[in-house]
C-alpha cells in the first residue's frame, strides 16, 4: 500500500496545511464577511451596489477554504473532526446558517426590486452572525475541551461563556477592518471615503481586543504561561507583539495620507500575526488541550495519498485564484454584473 | 416533550432533509453547465444571437440555483461531523481522502470560474468565456463523481481492513474509488441531471410557445431538450436496469424491497402495485405479471430471486418508502421516455412547435426531473438500511454524542431557512422566466437590472463620475 510516511513528518506537514488552510480562510473569507458587517453603514444604495459588487466575483472562492478547512480536517484528523463538531454542534449550525442567508443575499439582493432591503439585512445579518459564531468556536477551543475515549464528553452548552463571547466581538471588528480596507482598496469617491473612516474608527477596537486576548491567553493556562515567559523563549516571541504594534501605527498612518493599497495588506499582517501568536499558544494541540495532532492523525495511507492530490492541486487553485483576482483588478464599479 | 425523541431518529431526518434540499440544485446545475457550454459554443461557431440570448437568460437561473447548491452544500460538509462523528471517526481513513479530493479538485474549480462566467464578460476573451463555462461544466461533473464514489463506497464497501482498535483503514485505492456500485450510480446519477434540466428547459420553452412570445427562443429550448428525451431518456432505463443488476449482486435485500418480494421463489411475478406491509411480511392487494421479476433480474423465467423472509426483520430495509419510491421513480422515466417519443413523431409531422396538448404536457412535466431524483435516492439510501456501510457499520452506531434536543431544534431552523431561502429562490428563478430572453442591450447592466430601483433613496448618490 502506498505510503509517505517513511519519507515524511506526515502528521506534523497535515497540521501545518490545515492551519493554513484555515488560515486562508480567515483572511480571503474574513474581507468580504466585514463587507457584509460594514454593509447596513454604507452612505447610499449605490455604494452598497459598489461594495456587493467588489467581492461578488469572490466570495464563493474565498468560501471554498471553509470546506477545504472541514474537509481537510475530516481527511487527515478524523478524530479531531468527529470531537469538535459535535462539541460545536450549535455554534457551527448557528455559523452555517449566517452563510446560508449571506451567500443567497448576493443573487437575490439585485433580482429583487421592493424586497431589497429584505436582502440587505440578510446579508448583514448572516455575515454577523457568521463571524460571531466563527469567534466564538476560537474563544471556545483556546479554553479546551472535555474529552473522554474518542468523544467529546462535555455539555451542549460548553462554548458559551464571557471569554468566548468577548472573542465573538473581537472578531466582528477584525473582519470589519479586513472589510473596510478591502473597500479602501477597491472602491473610490465617497464609498472609499467611508470605508477610510470606518477602518480608523475600528482600528481602535482590534487594538484593544488584541491586546484583550495577549493577556488573558498567559493568563488562562500555566503552560502558555511557561512558553511565552520562560527566558531564552521571551526574546524569540518578543517581535511578534512588536510587529503587531508597528502595523497599527503605519495602517493609521497610510489611512490618514490617503494610501489605497497597503491598509489592507498590513491588516492581513496583523491577522497573521495574531493567528501566528495563537499558533504558538495552541502548539502542538488538535483538540485544545486534550488532542494532540499526532494522537488524531488519520491512517498514514489516507494522509498520503491526499497529500500527493494537495501538493498538485493546491499551486494550481493558487494559480488560478490569482487569476480571478487578476480578472477582477482595479475599482469595482456600481454597475458591472452580467 | 423533547424527552421521548430519539437522537438517532432525529439526526437521520436532519441527514435526509438537508441532503435531499442540496441534492435538487446539483440535479439542476450539472446539466444546466453542460447546456450553457453548448450554448455558448454553438454561439462562438454560428454567431447566430439567439444563442447568446438564451444564454443570457438561463446563466441568471443558474447562477441562483447555483448559490443555493453552494449553501446547502456547505452545510453538508459538516453534517458528517456534527450528525455522525463516530461514523466520522471510524471511517474517516476511507471516506476523509474522498471528500478532499472533491474540494481539491472540483469545488475550487467552480468557484472561482463562476465568477469569470457570471461577471467576465467584458473582462475577458470570448473564447476565455466560454472556457470558464467549460470549466465550470467540467467542475460540476467532477464533484459529482467524487461524492458518488463516496456514498458508492458505502452502498458496496472494498478494499479495506478493519484494524485492532475498531478503525477503517484502506487497503487499496482504486478498488475504493471504482467500487463495484459507483460506474453505475455515477453514470445513472449524471444521465439524471441531464434529463432533469432537459425537462426544466422544455417546460419552460413550451410555456412560451404557449403564449406565443419568445418563440424563436423557444423553438431552440425546446428544440433541444426533446433532444436529450429521445435519446438520453432510453439510455437512463438501461443504465438503471444495468444498475438494479449490480444491486442484485450485491443488495440483494434492497431489491427485493424495491420488488415488494418477501419469499425466495422460482419464477418470481413482477409486482407492480400493492401495499408492502411489513408487520405481516407480504405485500397486500398485490397485481403482479406472473414470472416478470425473474425474467428481468435473472434474465431466465424460471430463475430464482431471493425474498425478505431471508433476512432477520432487524436487517430487512423499510420496504414500503422503497417499494413506492422505485415505482414513482420508474414511471417518471417511462413518461419520459413516452416524451421522446411523441416529440419523435410530432417532429417528423413538423408539428412538434405548435401543438397544444403537447405543450401542456411538457409544462406538466416541468418538475419530475427532480421527483424522479428524490425518489431514486430514497431508494438507494432507504434500501441500504440498517446499515450506513453495508454489512460494515450501522446507523445506529454512527451517530454523534449530541442530545435530542439540539438536533430537534438545529433541524427545525434547517427547516424554516430551507422553506425562506427556496421560496424566494423559486420566486426570482419565476421572475426570470417571466421577463425572458431580452435582446443584448437589455441583459447587461447589474446583475441584470438596469436602472438602480425606484424605491431605493438616491439622495446621497455619488454623482455618476465613475461608472
Ligand atoms: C451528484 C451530485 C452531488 C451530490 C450527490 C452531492 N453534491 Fe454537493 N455539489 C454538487 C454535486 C453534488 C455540485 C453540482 O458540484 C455543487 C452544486 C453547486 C455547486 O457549487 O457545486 C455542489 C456543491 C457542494 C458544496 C459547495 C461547494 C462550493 O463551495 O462551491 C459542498 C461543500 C458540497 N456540495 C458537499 C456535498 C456533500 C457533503 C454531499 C453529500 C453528503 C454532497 N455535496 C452531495
Ligand atoms: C442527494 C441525494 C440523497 C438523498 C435524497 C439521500 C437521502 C437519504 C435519506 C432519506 C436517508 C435516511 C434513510 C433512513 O433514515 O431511512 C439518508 C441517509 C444517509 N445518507 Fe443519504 N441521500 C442522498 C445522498 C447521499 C450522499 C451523496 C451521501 C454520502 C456522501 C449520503 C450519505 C448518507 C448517510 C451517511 C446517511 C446516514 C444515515 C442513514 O443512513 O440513515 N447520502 N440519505
Ligand atoms: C427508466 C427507468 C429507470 C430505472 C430502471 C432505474 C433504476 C434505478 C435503480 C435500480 C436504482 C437504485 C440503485 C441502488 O440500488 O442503489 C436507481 C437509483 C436512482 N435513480 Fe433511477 N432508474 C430509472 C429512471 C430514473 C430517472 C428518470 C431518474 C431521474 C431523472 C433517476 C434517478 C435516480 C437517482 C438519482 C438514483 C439514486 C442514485 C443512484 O443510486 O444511482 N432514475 N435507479
Amino acid at each position: 500500500m502506498f505510503s509517505l510516511e517513511a519519507f515524511i513528518d506526515l502528521p506534523m506537514i497535515w497540521y501545518g496545511l490545515i492551519i493554513t488552510a484555515v488560515m486562508l480562510y480567515v483572511i480571503l473569507d474574513g474581507f468580504d464577511l466585514g463587507v457584509g458587517i460594514l454593509f447596513p453603514f454604507a452612505p447610499s444604495e449605490k455604494c452598497r451596489d459598489r461594495m456587493m459588487n467588489s467581492i461578488a466575483p469572490f466570495w464563493d472562492g474565498n468560501e471554498t477554504w471553509l470546506v477545504l478547512g472541514g474537509g481537510g480536517l475530516f481527511a487527515a484528523f478524523p478524530l479531531a473532526y468527529a470531537i469538535l463538531m459535535p462539541a460545536l454542534y450549535i455554534p457551527v449550525t448557528l455559523m452555517l446558517l449566517g452563510l446560508i442567508f449571506r451567500g443567497v443575499a448576493f443573487e437575490f439582493r439585485f433580482k429583487a426590486r421592493k424586497s431589497r432591503r429584505i436582502w440587505d439585512y440578510s446579508f448583514h445579518g448572516g455575515s454577523l452572525l457568521a463571524t460571531v459564531m466563527q469567534g466564538m468556536i476560537l474563544g471556545a477551543l483556546v479554553q479546551g475541551v472535555t474529552v473522554s475515549g474518542r468523544s467529546f464528553a462535555g455539555g451542549t452548552f460548553d462554548w458559551i461563556n464571557a471569554y468566548s463571547v468577548m472573542t465573538g466581538v473581537a472578531l466582528v471588528f477584525g473582519y470589519a477592518l479586513l472589510g473596510s480596507t478591502w473597500l479602501v482598496m477597491k472602491t473610490d469617491g465617497i464609498t472609499q471615503s467611508w470605508a477610510r473612516r470606518s477602518a480608523s474608527y475600528v482600528l481602535g477596537y482590534v487594538g484593544l481586543f488584541i491586546a484583550v486576548v495577549s493577556i488573558s491567553m498567559p493568563l488562562m493556562k500555566d503552560t502558555i504561561r511557561g512558553l511565552w515567559f520562560s527566558l531564552p523563549n521571551f526574546f524569540y516571541l518578543l517581535p511578534v507583539p512588536l510587529m503587531t504594534a508597528l502595523l497599527f501605527i503605519l495602517i493609521w498612518r497610510d489611512l490618514h495620507i490617503g494610501r489605497e493599497y497597503r491598509p489592507f495588506f498590513m491588516s492581513i499582517g496583523i491577522f497573521l500575526l495574531g493567528y501566528l501568536g495563537l499558533g504558538i499558544s495552541l502548539w502542538p494541540w488538535i483538540v485544545p488541550h486534550a488532542v494532540s495532532f499526532r494522537q488524531a492523525a488519520a491512517a498514514p495511507e489516507s494522509q498520503s495519498l491526499l497529500l500527493v492530490g494537495t501538493a498538485v492541486m493546491l499551486p494550481v487553485v493558487l494559480a488560478y485564484t490569482a487569476y480571478c483576482y487578476y480578472v477582477f483588478r482595479g475599482k469595482a464599479s456600481h454597475e458591472s454584473g452580467y | 416533550m423533547f424527552d421521548t425523541l430519539d437522537p438517532i431518529l432525529m439526526a437521520r431526518i436532519q441527514f435526509a432533509f438537508t441532503i435531499s434540499f442540496h441534492i435538487i440544485f446539483p440535479a439542476f446545475t450539472i446539466g444546466l453547465a453542460s447546456w450553457l457550454a453548448v450554448l455558448e459554443w454553438r454561439w462562438l461557431k454560428t454567431g447566430n444571437a439567439i444563442y447568446a440570448e438564451i444564454y443570457r437568460m438561463w446563466v441568471k437561473i443558474f447562477a441562483v440555483a447555483f448559490g443555493m447548491g453552494v449553501v446547502s452544500g456547505v452545510v453538508m460538509s459538516f453534517q458528517f461531523g456534527t450528525n455522525w462523528s463516530v461514523f466520522s471517526d471510524k471511517a474517516g481513513n476511507v471516506m476523509g481522502p474522498l471528500l478532499g479530493y472533491e474540494v481539491l479538485t472540483a469545488f475550487f474549480l467552480e468557484a472561482s470560474f463562476l465568477g469569470v462566467m457570471l461577471f467576465g464578460w467584458n473582462r475577458v476573451s470570448p473564447r476565455m468565456h466560454f472556457a470558464s463555462t467549460v470549466i465550470v461544466a467540467l467542475g460540476t461533473i467532477i464533484s459529482a463523481f467524487w461524492i458518488l464514489s463516496a456514498n458508492s463506497w458505502m452502498q458496496t464497501p472494498q478494499g479495506f481492513r478493519v484494524g485492532a482498535d475498531g478503525l477503517l483503514y484502506p487497503t487499496d485505492w482504486l478498488a475504493i474509488v471504482f467500487n463495484p456500485s459507483f460506474p453505475f450510480r455515477f453514470t445513472h446519477m449524471i444521465i439524471a441531471a441531464y434529463l432533469t434540466t432537459a425537462f426544466v428547459v422544455a417546460g419552460i420553452g413550451a410555456f412560451y410557445l404557449f403564449r406565443r412570445r419568445h418563440v424563436r427562443h423557444a423553438r431552440v429550448m425546446v428544440g433541444m431538450a426533446m433532444i436529450m428525451a429521445v435519446f438520453v431518456a432510453p439510455t437512463q432505463l438501461l443504465v438503471g436496469d444495468l444498475h438494479g443488476l449490480n444491486t442484485l449482486e450485491h443488495q440483494p435485500a434492497k431489491v427485493a424491497a424495491m420488488e415488494g418480494l418477501w419469499e425466495t421463489q422460482r419464477g418470481a411475478p413482477l409486482v407492480l402495485f400493492g401495499w408492502p406491509d411489513q408487520e405481516r411480511q407480504e405485500t397486500r392487494f398485490a397485481l403482479e405479471i406472473p414470472k416478470l421479476s425473474s425474467l428481468i433480474l435473472t434474465h431466465d423465467l424460471d430463475g430464482e430471486v431471493k425474498g425478505l423472509k431471508e433476512w432477520p426483520r432487524d436487517e430487512q430495509p423499510p420496504v414500503a418508502w422503497v417499494f413506492w419510491s422505485f415505482r414513482i421513480m420508474v414511471g417518471i422515466g417511462m413518461l419520459m421516455i413516452l416524451t421522446g417519443l411523441m416529440a419523435a413523431v410530432l417532429f417528423l409531422r413538423k408539428r412538434l412547435f405548435d401543438t397544444r396538448w403537447f405543450q401542456y404536457w411538457c409544462m406538466a412535466l416541468t418538475p419530475s426531473g427532480f421527483v424522479a431524483v428524490l425518489a431514486g435516492w430514497f431508494v438507494t439510501e432507504i434500501g441500504r438500511q440498517p446499515w450506513i456501510i453495508y454489512n460494515v457499520m450501522r446507523t445506529a452506531e454512527a451517530a454523534s454524542p449530541v442530545g435530542a434536543q439540539p438536533i430537534a431544534l438545529s433541524l427545525a431552523a434547517f427547516v424554516v431557512t430551507y422553506a425562506v431561502v427556496f421560496g424566494a429562490g423559486i420566486y426570482y428563478i419565476g421572475r426570470l422566466i417571466a421577463k425572458g430572453p431580452g435582446d443584448l442591450e437589455e441583459a447587461y447592466g447589474a446583475h441584470g437590472v438596469k436602472r438602480p430601483p425606484l424605491v431605493a433613496p438616491q439622495v446621497a448618490d455619488e454623482g455618476g463620475s465613475h461608472v
